[in-house]
């Protein structure tokens, strides 16, 4: 039991949560743009997906894997462009729609995997993300030790989060982004585009879920794998209800996640002794405890899910 | 010149023709009632003056200047504010980012958060509306949301002002500070049009009116020329017959009992606080009150779809409060809920399966839990029959019928199941005068039939003229009870707005003291 | 919090998309496939493929002999079983994405009840006691975020995904610790012969699992149509506000709507192993819970609906399977169809303008 207590408490697994947590806090806070725009963002697995083929794709064809995350931003983009095509214009059920980019892009990343590579598993290994450290916070304790030497896309993900939550509550935009998923009516009779101001969130949900995937295929790893966010998408969502449509809220919400997600990389090579499958089952059973909990008290905003049309409406 | 002239204006909507080929001609600083039935046009008019709705036909020129609106910014650029029936506010957002919203101060790429806040108190001091800018819509009263909307309306500088239906929500004492309002924005120059269909407020407020009904303009007149009635007669299209005497009920037992009801909702915050009431067998008894001060509560509170945190209800004398929804309702309660389409009616159904909706286990109409499909149709065609529901067929699905036709299913429904008790929310909301009679004289027909109704209603008028007794509600209390004769329009008021009166000839309520 | 605010919080769209009347479905839904192939060719042709040769060696592959019609057949079977189980929660308003973890854990537990009881008992027996054990695995997966849904408001999407997950992992970490076969696969031993369901044409590898499917698709049927419990399961997933009010247990329904789901998924996995595999494979189904979906999303959650449904993506399945062995186009290109033809399907406004422009064609 010690040796558990040991592992849960080690500083190392403190870093990896923050490691784990960047993918996740970066999908979640897309959800969050979507959502409060009143577009249900299932599609957010399809899109990180899409993102990490696209920047292994990206660094494969350019060797620089900084243009394969550029390219991973931009394949999530599209992917959301496309869930805003359906969920906007042709008035698909949010849902539905969501569900069913997450198996085109499934269905997508696989083939072209073959297609580019003849492997079905993984690729090829590419050019990943170099490590980045901050030697001069390195001696500050504790935080120090977590944070000075990590991916870059560690500490993008932090400044996003922050520029995140700045639009959403300081900036003309964010207002108009949460009055569209509180109220798309009231918006369009102040003037405000309400379909432009969802696309614009949609797509760059997209983006920002690209770019987590382009977290797991070039900064965690040097390749793609099939089905490689495995549910990350899902438990983003997860994250995002959790974190309350906040940006700050799904980051902090992310580290609950991906302590889990941690834990089961340590456990596994830890000398506790539990069956892979069981450590495996972990960060999904947390995503489902967590969800139940969270959604009791949270709110969503008031328009999410719903078509709005100007001019139609009774 | 005229501030607004909308000429030959027609709307169709499918198969409906909402506007047909209306003019419409509205004079720098005066206030213009636009009179008519639901269902007239008047509100599409105006969508259609507000951007909301593209014309399909005719001309639109403000200040004598022709202008074509592809949406709410272009006429909000012309000068035209609206203020809808239904507030165009989104709750969750404070009062100061509601008014600003489309038309933000900034400072670099971020918004003037203190800017805008310094504005709304500006514009609020000048008219004398006053809000908190900081607070969330959500929790400030009806009467200070519609002040925010109007503020809104003025911070985009409009000089043509439309408010559409504004008195619905309010107490008659606020709907006299919205008067006052609406003379000194006249003063200062604004133009305002007033939709309603309420008579006396237009003779009150109005210099000239504009009568529509079908969706074609009847008249337009100069208020001081006109009596209500003449009004009334234009809107309907024939003579109004006042409405014969309710009549009284004969009082029998107590059939609802409600013993110091207290219901608490999300955050332990009381919704109903110690409700005390009850409704005997052959009357009606009215709840009077502004929407959102616990009739819902009430309502579900009845039905059993809301746990009691105190007090008991008794239905004949037996305990019903901690029954599940459909134990209650089997036990003798018909109900024609608040909202209907949302709670009414499931509008992809069809006419006959709406029909058995609340019956679908019970036999006859389900034996077995298989459901009895001739007896669900035989039901089908007696109550289209009885209640002259028009629709092509009971396999239609509800959503294909108006919404009267949809009320009358309810109704129809409701009164042929087994029942001794009616609860009756909002009965004819929405409906045209026809409509409307219809159902009221359903349920003094069921009263002079012995039944115990309980009509909860936002229209006053409705509550007078229906109820034998009258129960004022205020913030999920019941502040006062007493004969429908004894209280005065002015008296209903005050209590609705959480006045209290020393007039002791009511018997107060536990609540109210 | 009541569930009163529950599913209206995040059903809006699922239900207008029930409610909405099916006049040109068919027409529709054909025009939706036919696109979804229409792209998936432009694919092959990009990545340098013929077309022709594939999609010859897909239909070929599809149809081209009795016993190819046959595997067209099984890999039909559980599709049926998956696709109805989505249809059946949709009923309600609930979106089960969770056949696939369902499958598993009901394919577990035929395959563990044949093997402990199939030698001792007579064979009808064995085989309706497996398949029980199948019905009943799956539906507990499901019940619980039925569970979640109608008395927490969590969103069944996420729950089920996860249980996805979870169900692959528990069927994997139990097969290895307790039913393993000794050798390189992670498998459970042969059922008994008793215990498998018999073969529908003798020599090929289409079981009566098939016939077991048309039952279900029958049974949902009647039930939506025909009890008071398929009314109130229909009326909770159109407009739940106004289920509740007319005393319908709604959180009741909502469990019930996701038990038969599971059932029905459950059943799937007992088809495969008990019809096709005779043994429980890790990792065996390509994803049947999920072309499910695209099933279910086709046939419009009508049960009848499933049956036409669930044979095309049989045929794209089996048909995929020859494109890669003799065209060498990765099957993954079905599964990329799959999603297009959701998408397609679930667009209202599409279906609008390329009907309309249709029929503005012909007038």
């Amino acid at each position: 039991m010690n040796e558990f207590l040991d592992v849960i408490f080690d500083i190392n697994n403190l870093t990896a949560t923050i490691r784990m947590a960047t993918p996740i806090a970066l999908a979640a806070m897309g959800g969050a743009f979507s959502e409060r725009s009143g577009v249900v963002n299932i599609g957010l697995e399809g899109m990180m997906l899409t993102g990490a083929f696209c920047g292994v794709l990206g660094s494969y064809v350019s060797g620089s894997p900084w243009l394969g995350v550029l390219f991973a931003i931009a394949g999530g983009g599209l992917m959301g462009a496309i869930l805003a095509l359906f969920a906007i214009r042709l008035k698909a059920d949010h849902v539905v729609s969501g569900v069913g980019l997450n198996i085109f892009a499934l269905g997508l990343t696989t083939w072209l995997m073959q297609v580019l590579w003849r492997n079905r598993g993984t690729s090829v290994s590419v050019n990943g993300l170099p490590m980045f450290s901050i030697p001069a916070i390195k001696n500050i304790p504790v935080l120090g030790t977590i944070l000075w030497t990590h991916s870059p896309l560690v500490y993008l993900m932090l400044i996003l989060v922050f520029l995140g939550w700045l639009v959403m509550f300081r900036t003309p935009l964010g207002l108009r982004i949460r009055m569209a998923g509180e109220h798309p009516e009231a918006a369009d009779t102040v003037g405000i585009n309400v379909h432009a101001v969802q696309y614009f969130s949609v797509t760059l949900s997209g983006c920002l879920a690209g770019l987590g995937g382009a977290y797991l295929s070039l900064a965690q790893l040097n390749w793609f794998s099939m089905n490689m966010s495995a549910g990350r998408g899902y438990m983003a969502l997860a994250a995002n209800i959790f974190g309350q449509w906040n940006p700050i809220g799904c980051l902090g919400s992310s580290f609950l996640f991906a302590f889990t997600d941690s834990l089961q990389m340590r456990i596994q090579t830890s000398p506790v002794k539990l069956p892979t499958e069981i450590i495996q089952m972990l960060p999904y059973i947390f995503t489902i405890l967590i969800l139940a909990g969270a959604v009791v008290r949270s709110r969503p905003p008031a328009a999410l899910g719903k078509h709005y049309e100007s001019g139609r409406v009774s | 010149m005229y501030a607004v002239r909308m000429e030959k204006i027609t709307k169709r909507f499918g198969q409906v023709v909402a506007n047909d080929a209306v003019d419409f001609e509205v004079a720098p600083a005066e206030i213009h009632c636009l009179l008519g039935e639901n269902g007239a046009g008047k509100s599409t008019l105006m969508r259609i003056l507000f951007g909301l709705y593209q014309k399909d036909s005719g001309e639109i020129y403000i200040n004598d200047e022709s202008v074509a609106f592809s949406g709410p910014r272009d006429a909000i650029a012309h000068g035209i504010g609206m203020v809808h029936q239904h507030f165009m506010l989104a709750g969750r957002l404070t009062v100061t980012e509601n008014i600003v919203a489309g038309d933000e101060p900034r400072k670099g790429l971020l918004l003037d958060y203190k800017k805008a806040r310094e504005k709304v108190r500006d514009v609020s001091k000048r008219y004398g509306l006053k809000v908190d800018p900081d607070a969330r819509v959500e929790n400030i009263s009806v009467g200070q949301q519609q002040r925010v909307e109007i503020l809104k309306a003025l911070m985009r500088n409009a000089r043509v002002l439309i408010l559409d239906e504004p008195t619905a929500v309010l107490t008659p004492q606020e709907v006299q500070d919205l008067f006052e309002v609406m003379r000194k924005l006249k003063e200062g120059g604004a133009t305002i049009i007033f939709i309603t269909h309420k008579l006396k407020e237009t003779m009150a407020i109005s210099d000239r009116v504009t009568v529509l009904r079908d969706g074609r303009k009847v008249t337009t007149v100069n208020t001081a020329e006109v009596s209500a009635a003449d009004l009334a007669e234009l809107m309907v299209g024939r003579q109004i017959v006042s409405q014969a005497g309710k009549g009284h009920g004969s009082k029998g037992k107590v059939v609802l009992e409600l013993q110091n009801v207290s219901v608490r909702g999300p955050g332990g915050r009381a919704r109903l606080e110690d409700v005390a009431l009850q409704v005997r067998s052959g009357e009606i008894l009215g709840i009077a009150g502004v929407e959102g001060n616990g009739q819902l509560e009430l309502e579900e509170v009845i039905l059993g779809l809301r746990p009691v945190s105190q007090g008991r209800i008794l239905l004949n004398g037996e305990d019903i409060t901690r029954l599940r929804p459909k134990a209650v309702r089997d036990k003798g309660i018909a109900c024609i809920p608040s909202d209907r389409l949302k709670r009414g009616v499931i509008d992809s159904f069809t006419v006959a399966q709406n029909l058995v909706l609340g019956t679908q286990s019970s036999p006859p109409f389900s034996i077995r839990g298989i459901l009895q499909a001739r007896r669900i149709n035989e039901h089908a065609e007696r109550i289209v029959a009885k209640f002259d529901v028009r629709t092509a067929s009971h396999e239609q699905p509800v959503s294909s019928l108006s919404g009267g036709n949809q009320q009358k299913l309810v109704v129809g429904r409701e009164l042929t199941r087994r029942h001794d008790l009616i609860v009756a929310s909002q009965p004819t909301r929405g409906l045209d005068v026809g409509a409307t009679d219809y159902i009221h004289r359903q349920l003094l027909a069921m009263r002079d039939e012995g039944k115990a109704i309980l009509l909860i209603s936002a229209e006053l008028d409705e509550i007078r003229s229906l109820s034998d007794r009258i129960a004022v509600m205020y913030e999920g209390r019941i502040v006062a009870t007493g004969p429908a004769d004894e209280f005065t329009e002015k008296d209903l008021g005050l209590l609705m707005a959480g006045h209290r009166i020393g007039v002791q000839d009511y018997e107060s309520s536990p609540g109210s003291a | 919090m009541s569930l009163r605010q529950a599913p209206r919080k995040w059903l809006p769209g699922v239900t207008a998309w029930l409610a909405r009347p099916g006049l040109s479905d068919i027409l529709y839904s054909t025009v939706a496939v036919l696109l979804a192939l229409l792209i998936g060719a432009v694919l092959i042709a990009a990545s340098g493929r013929s077309v022709v040769a594939a999609y010859a060696s897909l239909f070929g592959g599809a149809f081209g002999s009795i016993y190819n019609i046959a595997n067209t057949l099984m890999m039909t079977t559980p599709l049926i079983f998956t696709g109805l189980a989505v249809a059946l929660a949709f009923q309600c308003g609930l979106f089960n994405v969770g056949a696939e973890g369902q499958l598993y854990v009901g394919g577990l537990a035929s395959a563990v009840a044949a093997l402990t009881l199939g030698s001792s008992l007579p064979g009808a027996l064995s085989i309706l006691l497996a398949l029980l054990a199948g019905a009943l695995a799956g539906a507990a997966l499901a019940a619980g975020p039925g569970y979640m849904k109608a008395k927490m408001g969590a969103h069944e999407v996420i729950t089920t995904i996860m249980l996805n997950y979870i169900g692959i992992f528990l069927t994997t970490f139990l097969v290895k610790a307790y039913f393993k076969e000794p050798g390189p696969v992670d498998q459970t031993p042969f059922l008994p012969p008793s215990a498998r369901l018999p073969e529908l044409i003798p020599g090929t590898r289409v079981s009566w699992g098939i016939v077991l499917g048309i039952a279900a698709i029958f049974a949902a049927d009647y039930i939506l149509k025909r009890t008071s419990a398929g009314y109130e399961i229909q009326a909770v997933g159109r407009n739940p506000a106004a289920a509740e009010y007319a005393g319908v247990n709604v959180p009741g329904r909502v469990v019930l709507a996701m038990v038969m789901s599971g059932v029905v998924a459950g059943l799937a996995g007992s088809s495969v192993v008990m019809g096709t595999l005779y043994r429980f494979i890790t990792n065996f189904s390509p994803g049947y819970g999920f072309t499910g979906i695209a099933v279910a999303v086709l046939a419009r959650n009508r049960p009848w609906g499933v049956l036409p449904a669930a044979l095309l993506f049989g045929i794209l399945q089996s048909g995929g399977l020859s494109m890669q062995l003799f065209a060498r186009i990765p099957m993954d290109l079905m599964t990329l169809v799959q999603g297009i033809v959701i998408l397609f399907v679930a667009a209202p406004a599409l279906a609008g303008m390329l009907l309309r422009r249709r029929t503005t064609a012909r007038g």
